[in-house]
């Protein structure tokens, strides 16, 4: 038996890095394009993501991407899942287009609510949640937020409501890169000791690499047959910017838009490590 | 209005499954009933504004109809933001209620008076806003903002005693007059009501706008305007923003001849004392003696030109 979930987990694994990759590829090409900022952002995200949609959300589960900076992940994402037309990627950014820097409001699939203002997703998340409880919808909610937004007190006062409320239909994801707007997390408005915090305020706190296809699989395992009853937050150590060489863990990644050479050195990072994990 | 509204708002959970209530925990004595109607459907969020309208529009997104109540200035002032992101951007039905809109909560203090509701919901263009002015209208202001397929913000306050001339909408006329038009929101008409005995009989020709914002003016109360030549605008909200402004604007661009104008809003508290609400009315004149000589002085001045 354990062998044979094994080697759903290895096809399922493939997929999900293959994806991913198709994902990241997209992602760098919309913003070398529009020469838009955000970049490091989604590359942080991009295997959370992936894994939410395609390892772990079912048909009528919802995301919602509370760190809306990283749109073009999601964009990327939808594509590949086949919510959005291809075509719409080269729109990204461009004059009269639907695919704006954040995530637009508007109904388009697999985008339940316009983000972009930090901490309020995780809010939504809890809203649509506690909607699912009410009608008897048995359905999850995912709920990716950056590290720097749990600043917003916003994003406390969702994390006491959901915990009092056992939500525990609320999936929620930390993209912990380091990195804010201005500065590293620490620095600027130290987050640690992180864990303990949203601990104590209610939920089963768990830690992985957040580009770990197989770590992050193991840990859904793990949590889709935990009974603590109480609801879950996940820490994923990322790196922002990941695959820029040295624009890597860099504020700038942030906000500066690709050069030619750093599209090129991100595409070459890529095809490393697809070589590396199917050698 | 508060007991109105309860009941208003039972009722209409009662038929309608849609309907859910969240308070930032408010309602002592006034809400209870509600709460032991409505079980999981009654949620006290506690006092964190910004998430309970958030998660109002999530309930919302999910089909569920959101009666959001708070004290007026907390229930749009701190989580504004989500209000016009997470409601207004996304056209939701949720429904905010604020309790003691103007000076309604007279001796709490400014903290807990609302006199930039009506222009900061105006600056959320999806939002209707309503604003009974009789006890009557409050349950119906709620079947209609229950029906109304946007969001809406219901201003409370205490209500004027007696019966409603006609049933609650948008435009209605408290009183006949010749000599100026009054355009009046929310139960601050109650002061301007008591005063109509004091001045010769149909001197005041009295609307109040029970629906904002106004897309036009009625042609014919336009035209009882632009006849009369002398409109008054009286509103419990500061003058920016408000009624008189958004009023201007609409018939600077319709009419054909100067009108004599006296808008009369808050200013907000000259002395920096405090009482309780027909207090504050009257040191902003709005009510009682001062609103009479403000009155009479504008009647003189229009007759004398």
């Amino acid at each position: 038996m354990a062998s044979i979930k094994s080697d759903i987990n290895l096809k399922l694994l493939s997929q999900l890095r293959g994806k991913c990759a198709s994902i990241k590829r997209r992602l760098l090409a919309m913003h070398f394009k529009a020469n838009s900022g955000h970049v490091g952002a989604s590359l942080s995200c991009a295997e959370i993501l992936t894994f939410v949609r395609f390892g772990w959300m079912g048909p009528d589960d919802d995301l919602v991407l509370s760190k809306g900076h990283a749109a073009s992940a999601l964009y990327s994402l939808l594509i590949e899942a086949g919510d959005l037309e291809p075509a719409m990627a080269d729109s990204f950014y461009g004059e009269g287009t639907l695919l704006a820097a954040h995530p637009p409001p508007g109904k388009l699939p697999g985008i339940p609510f316009a983000t972009g203002s930090l901490g309020h997703g995780l809010s939504l998340a809890a809203g649509m949640a506690m909607g699912d409880r009410l009608l008897g919808e048995k359905r999850r909610v995912f709920c990716v937020t950056s590290d720097g937004e749990l600043n917003e007190g916003s994003i406390w006062e969702a994390a006491l409501f959901i915990a009092h409320h056992r939500l525990n239909n609320v999936v929620w994801l930390v993209d912990r890169n380091g990195l804010q707007g201005f500065g590293r997390t620490e620095e600027v408005m130290g987050l640690e000791p992180l864990s303990e915090k949203l601990s104590a305020f209610g939920f089963e706190v768990d830690q992985a690499n957040g580009h770990d296809f197989s770590a992050l699989l193991s840990l859904r395992d793990r949590l889709n047959n935990a009974t603590s009853g109480k609801p879950t937050v996940i820490l994923c150590r990322t790196t922002k910017g990941l695959g820029l060489g040295k624009l890597e863990d860099t504020v700038d990644c942030h906000y500066l838009p690709l050069s030619q050479e750093q599209h090129a050195q991100a595409l070459k990072d890529l095809a490393d490590n697809e070589a590396r994990t199917n050698a | 209005m508060r007991n109105q509204f309860v009941k208003a708002v039972g009722q209409l959970a009662a038929s309608d499954e849609r309907v859910v209530v969240l308070t930032g925990d408010l309602g002592f004595m006034a809400l209870e009933p509600l709460r032991d109607q409505l079980g999981p459907r009654f949620i006290n969020a506690g006092i964190a504004e910004q998430n309970m309208i958030s998660v109002a529009a999530g309930m919302a997104e999910r089909g569920l109809i959101p009666w959001v109540y708070s004290i007026a200035p907390f229930a749009f002032l701190r989580p504004y933001e989500q209000l016009r992101n997470d409601v207004a951007l996304h056209n939701l039905p949720v429904k905010i209620v604020g309790n003691g809109g103007g000076f309604g909560y007279g001796i709490m203090g400014a903290t807990h008076h609302a006199l930039e509701d009506l222009a900061c919901f105006r600056l959320l263009p999806a939002f209707k806003i309503a604003a009974p002015v009789f006890s009557s209208d409050v349950g119906e202001a709620v079947e209609w903002a229950n029906e109304h397929p946007g969001p809406v913000y219901l201003r409370l306050n205490l209500e004027v005693q007696g019966p409603s001339p006609s049933p609650f909408r948008s435009w209605r006329r408290l009183a006949e007059g010749e000599k100026a038009v009054v355009v009046t929101v929310g139960t601050v008409a109650q002061g301007l009501l008591e005063l109509l005995n004091a001045f010769p009989k149909s001197t005041f020709d009295v609307f109040t706008a029970g629906i904002l914002p106004i897309d036009e003016i009625p042609d014919d109360i336009f035209a009882r305007i632009d006849s009369c030549g002398s409109l008054i605008v009286l509103e419990e909200h500061l003058s920016a923003g408000g009624l008189a402004e958004h009023l201007s604007t609409l018939l600077l661009q319709r009419l054909r001849r100067p009108i004599r104008f006296l808008p009369l809003a808050a200013s907000g508290y000259p002395s920096g004392r405090y009482g309780s609400q027909k207090w504050h009315r009257e040191e902003n004149r709005l009510a009682g003696a001062p609103l009479k000589e403000s009155l009479e002085r504008f009647l003189e001045k229009s007759h004398g030109e």
